[in-house]
């Protein structure tokens, strides 16, 4: 019998989890949360000026074999995020480590389910299997509505952590389902209670839009938990970016993007989205925007001044954010402090 | 109607597509303007308008644009994005015509290489600007093609010649906009010949071989540009050392050139050139890399 694990991503651990509890006979090792001392594993055994993403899920990987996992699971994407795994491997088992690593997405943007089936054979039925693939995509769906609407109202809140003891209430209860219909009532209920949480009164409403690479902004470690930050301080936060954006409606907006837009081309990973976002996020009057990415990421940066250019014509301010494993935390709050001052003084 | 003037700037494409385009646009009757070799200046100036993290190959790129900017009628950027599924570039090429679109104002020749166009479909959309006619494009392209083809079968069969050579000999793995480089790759090979050292270059074998050769090395590896560089060191297993040439931050090769050196068995040397202008650290690292060889 073999133990399953998998890298690290903000709260989408809990669908991998029930997914592959699910499907696999396997055991699951639930990978630790990413501290300090993973990233310090990560970057020590990475390449010098790979993205950190890259060092992210390699320190994940460790201690998930520490643990004794010995399948690893490992996504890929439109950018170098595709070629992670190669590398990776061999970097582990140069370490010393003996597993298996599943590649879940190749170079080509595209799950190849004939040849996971071939790394690894399941042996349930396929109805079965097809289920809970199903409820998985919906409960991302949901985590992600849910999200959604805490980022916008977390703000108010009157006493804090509210928002966020509901969430963590209902990720519990999304564990144990086997319906889709329970798995609405969860939803619905949940929403409900939210709604009904007490608020502050609304003095001055500023909208901050966050864009960017993805998986610095769906990790709260990788960015500082910089939604948190701005909920704080009173600022409603807008995020694009999430999983059900990526995996099932990307494609579709994207071509409708190239249609009507001053960019001609897809530059590659989520550059042309979060230039389309920066335009749309303008003309719907947000107060600022913030761009993050992880350190040398190559599309992101390619998109940077297509986006200063946009915001400079709409009279918006903008902050890049680039993250790496070494970012003093400080440095990063000042200029944070500093911006959200600035918002504030514009509206008053 | 006036002739037209289209300008090349010598970066990037220039180095895959530069001979092709020299005869195709001859045979078209079409005046061309290079931009000159690399220089420092060039280099700043790209540095200055590029965002910091940008690579320095990209970097320099912009800094030919911004030289071509007002001295021709249409500067030509094509954009690549890939050949076939396993033959991807990196996103900076996929990026490259909107970036320049944004930084300058001289119209821009474009076309466009994917799964469904090949270079020859990007080059028909391109035929009224160019004032010829089908048939004689399809000519150019083919006599062009032609000539490039034997361009390319004198510098592989130069290669060989020198492999057989006496001596000590090293194998350089890079993209080839970084190898002949006058920035880049430039000091180095100056420093080799200097050293006694006869060099190969991983650009002058041809790309089908190296390309299926990359399979050795790697079995995920989809970036073409990067199978066709370390698919040369399979081929080459007589050198004596190699030397891995990388730009910062270069996406690929952060990624590459680790994964091929973990497995290497021959004296490697990883060099990554940045925007500064002295040359004093690459001389060391580079006579005491063929100290190591001479000792070997």
């Amino acid at each position: 019998m073999s133990k399953v694990s998998y890298p690290q991503m903000g709260s989408y651990g809990v669908p991998i989890y029930f997914l592959l509890s699910h499907i696999l006979e396997d055991d699951i090792v639930e990978p630790p949360n990413i501290t300090d001392a993973t990233l310090e594993l990560g970057s020590k055994y990475s390449p010098d000026f790979v993205c950190t993403p890259f060092k992210y899920t390699l320190g994940t990987m460790i201690e998930s074999l520490e643990q004794g996992a010995d399948v690893l699971i490992q996504m890929g994407g439109g950018c170098r995020y595709g070629y992670y795994h190669e590398l990776q491997e061999k970097i582990l088992k140069d370490l010393g480590y003996s597993f298996v690593l599943i590649n879940l997405v190749n170079g080509g943007n595209k799950i190849s389910i004939s040849q996971l089936m071939k790394a690894y054979p399941l042996t349930i039925q396929k109805r079965h299997c097809l289920k809970y693939l199903y409820l998985t995509k919906k409960m991302v769906f949901y985590m992600d509505k849910i999200d959604d609407y805490i980022r916008q109202n977390r703000c108010y809140e009157q006493t804090k952590g509210s928002f966020n003891r509901l969430k963590k209430e209902m990720l519990q209860e999304m564990k144990e389902v086997h319906s889709a219909r329970k798995l609405r009532h969860i939803y619905h209920t949940y929403m409900s209670k939210m709604k009904k949480v007490p608020r502050k009164p609304m003095t001055k409403r500023i909208r901050v839009g966050l864009i960017g690479e993805l998986y610095t902004l769906m990790e709260p470690k990788a960015n500082e938990d910089i939604e948190q930050l701005l909920n704080d301080y009173g600022f409603e936060v807008k995020r694009y970016t999430n999983v059900t954006y990526l995996l099932f409606e990307k494609r579709k907006k994207v071509k409708r993007y190239l249609k009507h837009f001053f960019i001609k081309y897809r530059l590659g990973a989520d550059a042309l989205d979060n230039i389309h976002h920066t335009e749309e996020l303008c003309k719907k009057g947000y107060d600022g925007i913030i761009h993050m990415k992880s350190s040398f990421c190559t599309p992101e940066i390619a998109a940077m001044p297509m986006i200063e250019e946009l915001t400079q014509k709409y009279d918006v301010p903008v902050l890049f954010f680039s993250m790496d494993t070494t970012t003093s935390q400080t440095g990063f709050l000042t200029r944070i402090e500093a911006f959200c001052d600035m918002l504030e003084m514009r509206k008053s | 109607m006036d002739k037209i003037k289209i300008g090349i700037p010598r970066g990037i494409h220039y180095y895959y597509f530069g001979n092709f385009w020299k005869y195709f646009f001859e045979k078209c009757n079409i005046e061309l303007i290079y931009s000159p070799k690399t220089t420092q200046e060039l280099v700043d100036r790209g540095s200055a308008i590029a965002p910091d993290e940008m690579c320095l190959s990209m970097k320099i790129y912009l800094g030919h644009l911004s030289y071509l900017e007002g001295k021709c009628d249409y500067v030509l950027i094509p954009r690549i994005d890939r050949f076939d599924k396993n033959n991807q570039t990196c996103t900076n090429f996929l990026a490259i015509y909107d970036l320049a679109h944004h930084y300058f104002q001289t119209p821009i020749l474009n076309y466009n290489i994917d799964t469904h166009h090949d270079l020859l479909d990007g080059l028909l959309e391109l035929r009224d600007l160019l004032g010829i006619s089908k048939m004689e494009l399809i000519k150019a392209y083919e006599y062009a093609k032609e000539k490039e083809r034997q361009i390319k079968e004198q510098q592989e069969k130069e290669q060989y010649q020198k492999m057989s050579e006496d001596g000590k000999k090293v194998l350089v793995v890079s993209h080839a906009y970084n190898i002949h480089d006058d920035f880049i790759g430039g000091p180095l090979e100056k420093l080799l010949e200097d050293n006694h050292i006869i060099p190969l270059y991983s650009d002058y074998f041809q790309e089908e071989q190296t390309n299926a050769l990359a399979r050795c090395l790697s079995k995920d590896l989809y970036w073409k540009y990067s199978r066709d560089a370390i698919g040369a060191i399979p081929l080459c297993e007589k050198v004596d050392g190699i030397i891995f040439l990388s730009t910062f931050p270069c996406g690929l090769d952060s990624l590459v050139y680790e994964f091929v050196m973990r497995s290497m068995e021959k004296p490697y040397l990883y060099l990554v050139m940045d925007d500064l202008s002295s040359k004093t650290g690459l001389e060391t690292r580079i006579e005491s890399f063929v100290d190591l060889l001479e000792q070997s």
